[in-house]
């Protein structure tokens, strides 16, 4: 029997804590396979959010730390600038990096910190139980907007990928999804593409990738992912905002 | 050994491997594992092409697909 597909050496044999069919195990195995694909396992250290994934410690097979909510790119620049011959990424969810944490990611970018982000956008506060995130589409139902998001009163969605990608000193940075598998390899792509760039001693590298959470949002996985492709994708264009071509 | 393998222990019947699957080889367990999901299991063998897209898809690393 010839291997067509197992699952990768930078993750742990624990089972994720996540709900059925949320998107995180898929992103965590692609930043996995990433980390496995340019052998940088031994010299890889995360910083986990405050969110979902802060647990996600448990899953890399990788040295990680949790930074203080939203305080990851701050405290990869950190390890980044005592480590510099290390391989330091944050894997981030939108009420981390979006709220309360913009302001690191977009001085962190401004620096140009050598490191790279893994920015998990799903339109939701996934751990507290499905509160309105700066990210929450117009007119989306959560527990915080009952009657769904009205731009009068809350504003309209940021849109961090193209906020970030008129910093100068940020390197690449590009929005992917995982709902089909076509999205899903364009997604594991550039995820490596991310962390072969800070190999390369480029810096700052964020992939936002656009997911799901089907507990929060009242769907299956499934139509979760349908729902991602029909209403997320629309208002947060997938592609490459700012890739120089030397790195394409 | 089966094509897909499916570790039922780590599933959680997500269904995403079952409606991605381009051959709808797979189908959900009718009896639970020991967290109370009901997994995912190789019901059509015959058809699998062993394209890997249930491996890729499975959140919870549960599937590993081999070719013969």
């Amino acid at each position: 029997m010839q291997d067509v597909y197992r699952t990768s050496n930078s993750l742990t044999k624990n089972t994720m804590h996540y709900c059925p069919g949320c998107a995180h195990g898929i992103i965590h195995k692609l930043v996995a396979e990433s980390i496995d694909e340019l052998g940088i396992r031994e010299k890889t250290i995360g910083v986990a959010p405050v969110g979902c994934a802060v647990l996600a410690y448990n899953y890399f097979n990788i040295d990680c730390v949790v930074a203080a909510h939203g305080r990851a790119p701050a405290m990869a620049t950190g390890i980044k600038r005592v480590h510099p011959d290390r391989i330091v990424f944050t894997y981030q969810g939108d009420g981390d990096l979006a709220s309360i944490g913009a302001a690191e990611i977009v001085h962190a970018a401004m620096r140009g910190e050598k490191i790279t982000v893994i920015f998990v956008n799903n339109a939701i506060y996934g751990m507290t139980g499905g509160q309105m995130a700066p990210t929450t589409l117009v007119g989306q139902k959560t527990t915080t907007s009952p009657y769904g998001r009205q731009v009068e009163h809350c504003g309209s969605p940021i849109r961090i990928a193209e906020m970030l990608s008129t910093i100068p000193g940020a390197y690449s940075v590009s929005r992917v999804t995982v709902t089909t598998p076509a999205n899903l390899m364009k997604a594991k792509k550039t995820i490596k593409r991310a962390f072969q760039n800070q190999i390369d001693g480029k810096g700052l590298n964020i992939v936002e990738v656009l997911s799901t959470c089907p507990t929060n949002w009242g769907r299956t996985p499934y139509e979760s992912m349908r729902w991602v492709d029909e209403n997320m994708v629309p208002y947060y264009p997938l592609g490459d905002f700012k890739v120089p071509e030397e790195a394409k | 050994m089966k094509k897909v393998v499916i570790d039922a222990e780590r599933c959680k019947g997500c269904e995403l491997c079952v409606k991605y699957c381009p051959k709808q080889c797979l189908d959900i367990a009718d009896s639970t594992n020991s967290k109370g999901y009901l997994p995912a299991f190789l019901a059509r063998e015959d058809d699998c092409i062993s394209c890997g897209i249930c491996g890729r898809m499975c959140p919870d690393s549960a599937i590993e697909v081999f070719k013969p």
